[in-house]
């Protein structure tokens, strides 16, 4: 098989089957690594890790699917992630998803056709004392409303 | 006598996640001198002395805990940091990860020592990016400093430390799912027994604990089991403690007072009342979105494990939110519900299938499809997957159906007459 990663990604890979008491803990951190480098895991990644762990690929692909945070296909660059769990809902959560799909013109769970943005509900993020709370990637935002939304995404544009 | 926040005693101060900011405060003296005074047996007394009950939902006494490991050591024992927070409400370890992680490392050491492990997992929900950057650095931090790594501080104990990321999934908080999680599976919480104490992580004794459990640990080297017992409501309920509090209050956010604070104190004086002043209060939830619900005039109550317990409800994680008038309780239950059919694993059938005949359900009385017996249906359906799961997660959906229509049981009924929401309606008026 030709190693469909580069060769830093193989590398870093390759460390991580060091690190632990059994190899087997190396597959969710050997996920993120090329989740990193590609933005989503495909068959072929999937394929890749199963045979640097030495597990099956269906095993993987079931770990894979039972993680939210790996993405089995491409999300957009800026990957709006907004709470929907109680604490925001009571702070306004429902208003600034609505929000957010009238001005990105999308539906929750879509990834926009030019790929600069997609859109998800997600579970408390454990920050609801700044409800409505909000991901854009590995940045926090709350609480937002909707002039708030608005200045962010115009520094996005 | 006016309490002295100890717990988030670095948190305001600029850099106060950095160790020569711990260090100016005090921090690793308690370490230094545990290493030095204490065998590790002693320091398993000292907290069992202290009453520290764990931090991270169940309230376990953690000397306890620790004693419940095997006593030969033909195997190497693991210590694992909780550190996945994702109860909704609750926000509490991701103050002390972002603001103060050498506290957190300390008692992780500490802890280490006390139950004579070399190495620790500490095991991050995927979305605290920051706290896992912050954390990073905290322990690169120790290392340089020698209180990682071989022979920490001459003593000839070991410790390295090991951060997993989890990836999304609220199960993986519970213990033994998080180890499959760390054995890089899915997360599916283990039968027990065995208990994680005697086949934990790869089969080994395994210790799992709340990182502010962990935080408590450091006090407890630095000041004394004495001291830490006599904080709070003794003998029972010892120690200082963080509550979350959200929703509809003035000012939310983690607040740190003695287990047994009175939940009343919270809310006005601490979180500054409530949002809006023309919505009064009408019912709390102060443990954690898995607890029961209290309305309103059942709020007098103190926050600690045995106080809760005794008024029906429980400390949980401390993730407290509340609830104006304005809120439809309908509603709110059809959040929560919606939250555990999502985060279900799916390996028991009344959670998986129960969880969602209850969104189903919820659905319909809040769309204004609700029948009359509905009502009876949630409660059935409750009763019926609590005590017959795998894991407590079954409780964790059944408490909240249970006491939300048990306490507001006409407002469900008025869903299912009206084939509507009182409130909306009165809203559109
Ligand atoms: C569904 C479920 C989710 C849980 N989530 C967490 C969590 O996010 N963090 C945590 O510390 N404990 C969580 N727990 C409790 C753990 O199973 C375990 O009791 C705790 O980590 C033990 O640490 P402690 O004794 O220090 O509290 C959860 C339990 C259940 C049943
Ligand atoms: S109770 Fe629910 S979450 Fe727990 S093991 Fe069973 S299906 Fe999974
Ligand atoms: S409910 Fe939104 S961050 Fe907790």
């Amino acid at each position: 098989m030709t190693i469909p990663v580069r060769p830093e990604t193989d590398r870093k890979i390759d460390e991580l089957l060091t690190r632990f008491p059994m190899k087997g803990s190396a597959l969710l951190p050997a996920l993120y690594v090329v989740q990193e480098e590609k933005g989503h895991v495909s068959d072929e990644s999937m394929e890749y890790v199963a045979s640097k762990i030495g597990v099956s690929p269906a095993f993987v692909a079931g770990v894979v699917s039972f993680y939210t945070m790996f993405h089995r296909r491409p999300v957009g660059r800026h990957h709006i992630q907004v709470c929907r769990t109680l604490p925001c809902a009571l702070s306004g959560a429902d208003d600034l998803m609505a929000h957010l799909k009238t001005r990105l013109g999308m539906k929750d769970g879509e990834t926009r056709a030019d790929g600069k943005f997609s859109l998800a509900s997600v579970e408390c993020l454990g920050a609801c004392d700044r409800a409505p709370f909000l991901q854009i990637n590995d940045r926090e935002h709350g609480p937002v409303d909707a002039a708030k939304m608005d200045e962010i995404l115009k520094g996005l544009e | 006598m006016a309490f002295e926040p100890i717990l988030t005693r670095n948190v305001r101060k600029p850099g106060s996640e950095t160790i020569d900011i711990y260090m100016e405060a005090g921090g690793y003296q308690g370490l230094r001198r545990a290493l030095k005074e204490f065998t590790p047996e002693k320091l398993v007394e000292e907290v069992k002395a202290s009453g520290l009950r764990g931090r991270g939902g169940a309230g376990f006494s953690t000397g306890m805990k620790w004693g419940f490991l095997p006593k030969t050591k033909d195997k190497p024992r693991y210590l694992c940091v909780n550190a996945d927070e994702s109860e909704p409400g609750t926000f509490k370890d991701r103050l002390l990860i972002e603001k103060d992680p050498h506290l957190v490392l300390e008692g992780i050491i500490l802890s280490a020592y006390a139950i004579e492990s070399s190495l620790a997992f500490f095991y991050i929900r995927g979305e605290f990016h920051q706290g896992c950057r912050t954390f990073e650095k905290a322990v690169q931090e120790a290392y340089a400093k020698g209180y990682l790594g071989r022979n920490i501080l001459g003593s000839g104990f070991n410790l390295d430390i090991i951060i997993y990321r989890g990836a999304g999934a609220y199960i993986c908080g519970e213990e033994t799912a998080l180890l499959e999680s760390l054995e890089g599976k899915r997360g599916y919480p283990r039968i027990k027994p065995p208990f994680p104490a005697i086949v934990g992580l790869y089969g080994c004794p395994t210790i799992i604990n709340n990182v502010e459990t962990l935080a408590n640990v450091t006090l407890i080297a630095e000041r004394g089991a004495a001291w830490f017992a006599s904080i709070g409501r003794p003998p029972k309920n010892t120690g200082p403690k963080l509550f979350c509090l959200s929703g509809h209050v003035k000012r939310p956010g983690v607040f740190e007072a003695p287990l047994g604070v009175p939940f009343l104190e919270l809310l006005n004086e601490y979180a500054g009342g409530m949002k809006h002043p023309e919505r009064p209060l009408k019912a709390a939830v102060p443990g954690g979105s898995s607890m029961k619900i209290l309305p309103a005039a059942k709020c007098d109550v103190l926050m600690d494990f045995d106080s809760l317990a005794a008024a029906g409800t429980s400390l949980g994680s401390a993730g407290g939110f509340v609830m104006d008038t304005g809120t439809c309780i309908v509603r709110a239950l059809h959040n929560v519900a919606r939250f555990y059919a999502h985060e279900s694993c799916g390996q028991c059938t009344p959670c998986r299938e129960g969880t969602g005949w209850l969104v189903k359900i919820l659905t319909r009385l809040e769309r204004g499809d609700g029948r009359p017996e509905d009502v009876d249906l949630l409660a059935g359906i409750a009763g019926k997957i609590e005590g017959n799961t795998v894991c407590p997660f079954g409780e964790a959906i059944a408490w909240p159906v249970e006491s939300y229509v048990r306490v507001f049981k006409d407002e469900f009924e008025e869903h299912a007459r009206r084939k509507a929401c009182p409130m909306r309606a009165a809203a559109a008026r």
